[in-house]
């Protein structure tokens, strides 16, 4: 019957712990193991004018929908404008407004962000688009040629392909080369294209942005032709026709229309810079995880002070090293003294590191059960005999750190992050077990304890483990299911085999 | 290794954890440790029901009694202190005879003389908690010491050889002599080098012996042969611990009787956490006897029936195939 309870309740804290896990790990991107940096980009827009005699306004197209791509964050830096943030026709806006200005003025708009392949565009599909007003002879030239395109094409990918292979042939017919005629740069192509697309009511637009790669002074936008097909959106690149959008594309905005608008101001540039990056994986979780709204995140142990979380950092561990310890005591069936006391030696190993921990620990026990036994002689009662004990231990400390620096071995320093009342405790123990059964029982339980120290410490110490539960604390309650189970373990000790094998031989 | 395992579940042992989970936890509640872990209350309860004890001479409760101690032990040569809340024997002190000069040079079963400051220092320590189970103050009790029966002489060396009986529901299931040797500085513990001696509960005949884990025939320091000595009083001894479980309630209890010249054999100390030793020095398991006895467990069965019950069911002939 309670055997059925601790099962139900293992297995539901189990469940618990690893649904929290797999959730945090695979919805919201927590790295599993330590260390792994993302590449962020911060892209920085510098917007310089000489600002006119009257009031300034500012309005400059910023990254709305990133396929690819998730913001990890957004700043602007002005001087005495006012900021606001508006949602045009070609996505967001950010327009900045001051009354008066003096000379050549700078803004910065400063985005970050990641690759996140997940990140799809929540765009809507879009209406059929009006017939386009084109005037003759245009009109004549495009007809033309939509009629000869849709000859060669299937769809509308097909047909937005071997369009633009049309319109980029080396050698154009009359009617492309009318088009062409007022063409300067790619963008005024991708707009004639996207025109073209409406007259043969096609949903398309132009896009802008860059390939994201490395670190770049100065980027410039490129134009891509997106399309779609009454399903998706389609990314063109315009001068091969080939459908495809470069490797890290960060889309800027969309639509035709200008990049920026000043009111008030000549002489206007806008500059892009990219720097790369490397961030934490788990911080861009976090930073994601807010931005979506998830209020597990607030119980992150990311969000405590520094100090706060290397405490934790360790805290955590012991969990772990009690596990050790469970499984040590009831499993294998090693004898130990206190049932927490190699947990707490463990700690003080990860300051110590193992060899100069167990040197330490077995230096100040030694010297502390002779002194010990010098004690016994003195026939002091229990008390004042377990102080007098603490004592000797605080002296020893402090005997071998100055021994130790005197030496020049630093690391015998660390013997004061010891558990002195513990080391204490266990002499006292160790005496009266050495007393009344015998030196080898003593020694047994002794060396017992040491390993189950070096034990715990080597589980407690592994970096990816503490990682992981420092970046999944709710692995704890798998750590609480498995502790439960062994609770109710009721098979033979490891060491039993061997003290029952005269049974066995039967 | 799981091979191993296999065939000590298949000969029915029971291991430490199996012990604790499914018999301590289950048939001994914790309120009634009191009755066996503080000897005092022990012996008192064992009284009043009947059964025979060593005399209780005198209790040191707090450190202002003990220069009581000179006091109770006035007129007597032998006696033996030892802590109420002691676990295995700890703390106790067996002292046998008093220098013929000095009254108050005492000497101990192991033939060493100590002062009577040495015997007071020892009463603090043991008042103050030192052997406690818990590590609370506790008491002292000074007793008679039992001067035992010379069937075990052969094979004891010094000490106080005694009975260890196992009982489950109140059936006498299994039982084991312990002899000391000179590794067990006289004391009848098997984890401390006691050589441990099963008993055939039908007969009242001893098996062979164990010594840490291992089975041995001859006593390790007198070389006599430890099986086939037969305990004098047997249906009484077996009867006296099947009525330690109405005495104390626990379903899973440990027995512990000293056979002593002159009184016959006499309730020494109850314990909820009987070791598991008694397995090997009976060739045997524990959990066969176990289920045997779920099934004829009877509510209304007097010890003395669940006496003789045990001595029909665990003969030792049924499991002698190895001999």
């Amino acid at each position: 019957m309670k055997q059925r309870y601790v099962y139900a309740l293992a297995a539901m804290l189990a469940v618990i712990g690893l649904a929290v896990f797999i959730y945090k790990w695979q919805v919201l991107g927590f790295p599993l193991t330590e260390n792994l940096e993302k590449p962020v980009w911060t892209i920085e827009s510098a917007i310089k004018f000489d600002s006119g005699p009257g009031s300034i306004k500012v309005n400059l197209h910023i990254p709305t929908l990133t396929p690819g791509f998730r913001t990890l964050n957004e700043n602007s830096v002005s001087r005495g404008y006012g900021f606001a943030l508006n949602y045009g026709s070609g996505g967001r806006e950010a327009q900045w407004a001051i009354r008066r200005a003096d000379g050549p003025q700078t803004i910065y708009y400063r985005i970050s962000v990641f690759e996140d392949d997940t990140s799809e565009q929540a765009d809507t599909t879009p209406p059929f688009p009006p017939q386009p007003v084109i005037n003759e002879p245009f009109r004549t030239a495009v007809d033309v040629i939509l009629a000869d395109v849709e000859d060669h094409s299937a769809d509308t990918a097909s047909f937005t392909s071997e369009l633009l292979r049309h319109m980029n042939d080396p050698s154009p017919d009359p009617n492309v080369e009318l088009l062409m005629s007022d063409v300067e740069d790619d963008a005024d192509f991708v707009d004639i294209v996207t025109t073209m697309l409406a007259a043969a009511r096609i949903p398309a637009r132009m896009v802008r942005g860059f390939e994201l790669d490395g670190r770049q002074r100065r980027a410039n936008l490129q134009p891509w032709l997106e399309v779609h097909d009454g399903d998706r959106w389609r990314y063109f690149n315009p001068t091969t026709g080939e459908e495809n959008l470069p490797q890290r594309f960060l889309v800027w905005w969309r639509g035709n229309e200008s990049l920026i608008n000043v009111e008030g101001g000549s002489n206007v540039h806008v500059d892009f810079a990219v720097q790369e990056n490397h961030l934490d994986a788990v911080a861009i979780a976090e930073t994601r995880s807010a931005k979506q709204g998830v209020r597990l995140i607030d119980f992150s142990l990311y969000s405590l002070p520094i100090q706060t979380q290397a405490v934790y950092g360790v805290l955590l561990m012991i969990p772990i090293g009690a596990l050790v310890m469970v499984v040590m005591r009831n499993i294998v069936g090693i004898d130990a003294f206190g049932t927490f006391m190699p947990v707490l030696i463990a700690l003080a190993f990860r300051e110590t590191k193992l060899l100069w921990g167990v040197v330490l620990f077995t230096l100040l026990v030694a010297l502390g059960l002779s002194i010990r036994f010098l004690l016994e002689r003195l026939r002091l009662l229990l008390v004042p005999r377990l102080s007098a004990v603490l004592i000797v231990v605080v002296l020893l400390m402090l005997v071998i750190s100055l021994m130790s620096h005197k030496l020049g071995m630093e690391t015998g320093l660390s013997v004061a992050l010891f558990p002195m009342v513990i080391i204490a405790m266990t002499i006292e123990r160790m005496s009266v077990v050495w007393e009344e059964r015998g030196a080898a029982d003593a020694m047994r339980a002794g060396g017992g304890s040491l390993l189950v120290a070096m034990a715990a410490y080597i589980f407690m110490g592994m970096s990816w483990l503490e990682h992981l539960i420092f970046t999944f604390p709710e692995l704890l309650l798998v750590v609480l299911a498995v502790v439960l189970l062994a609770g109710r373990y009721t098979g033979y000790r490891l060491l039993e085999l061997g003290r029952f094998k005269a049974l066995a031989d039967n | 290794m799981f091979a191993t395992a296999k065939r000590l579940r298949a000969s029915g042992v029971l291991g430490l954890n199996e012990r604790n989970a499914n018999f301590i936890m289950r048939l001994n509640p914790r309120r009634l440790y009191p009755r066996v872990d503080d000897k005092a209350l022990t012996k008192e309860l064992a009284l009043h029901a009947g059964m025979a004890v060593p005399d209780l001479y005198g209790i040191i409760a707090n450190q202002g009694e003990v220069r009581r101690f000179a006091e109770i032990v006035a007129d007597k040569d032998s006696f033996v202190v030892k802590p109420a809340q002691g676990s295995g024997g700890d703390g106790i002190l067996v002292v046998i005879s008093r220098s013929q000069r000095k009254r108050d040079c005492y000497r101990l079963a192991s033939g060493v003389l100590i002062s009577k400051a040495e015997i007071e220092y020892h009463l603090a320590n043991i008042v103050s908690g030192q052997y406690s189970l818990s590590g609370n103050p506790d008491k002292a009790l000074i007793e008679y010491c039992v001067r035992f029966d010379p069937i075990f002489a052969q094979v004891s060396y010094q000490g106080v050889p005694d009975i260890r009986i196992i009982v489950y529901r109140g059936y006498p299931m299994m039982a084991m002599v312990r002899l000391p040797t000179r590794a067990s500085d006289g004391k009848a513990n098997l984890h401390q080098g006691a050589v441990g001696a099963g008993v055939d509960i039908a007969l009242g005949e001893t098996l062979t012996g164990v010594l840490k884990n291992d089975v041995v025939d001859d006593h390790p320091d007198t070389g006599a042969l430890i099986s086939g000595l037969k305990i004098p009083e047997w249906d009484f001894i077996l009867e006296s611990s099947a009525r330690g479980y109405e005495v104390t309630g626990l379903g899973y209890l440990g027995v512990d009787m000293v056979i002593d010249r002159e009184r016959g054999p006499l309730i020494l100390e109850m314990n909820a956490r009987p070791g598991l030793n008694i397995q090997i020095a009976n060739c045997t398991g524990l959990a066969c006897r176990i289920a045997r006895i779920d099934e004829i467990y009877d509510e209304k069965a007097k010890p003395a029936e669940r006496a003789r019950i045990a001595r029909r069911e665990f003969s030792a002939e049924r499991q002698i195939s190895i001999f």
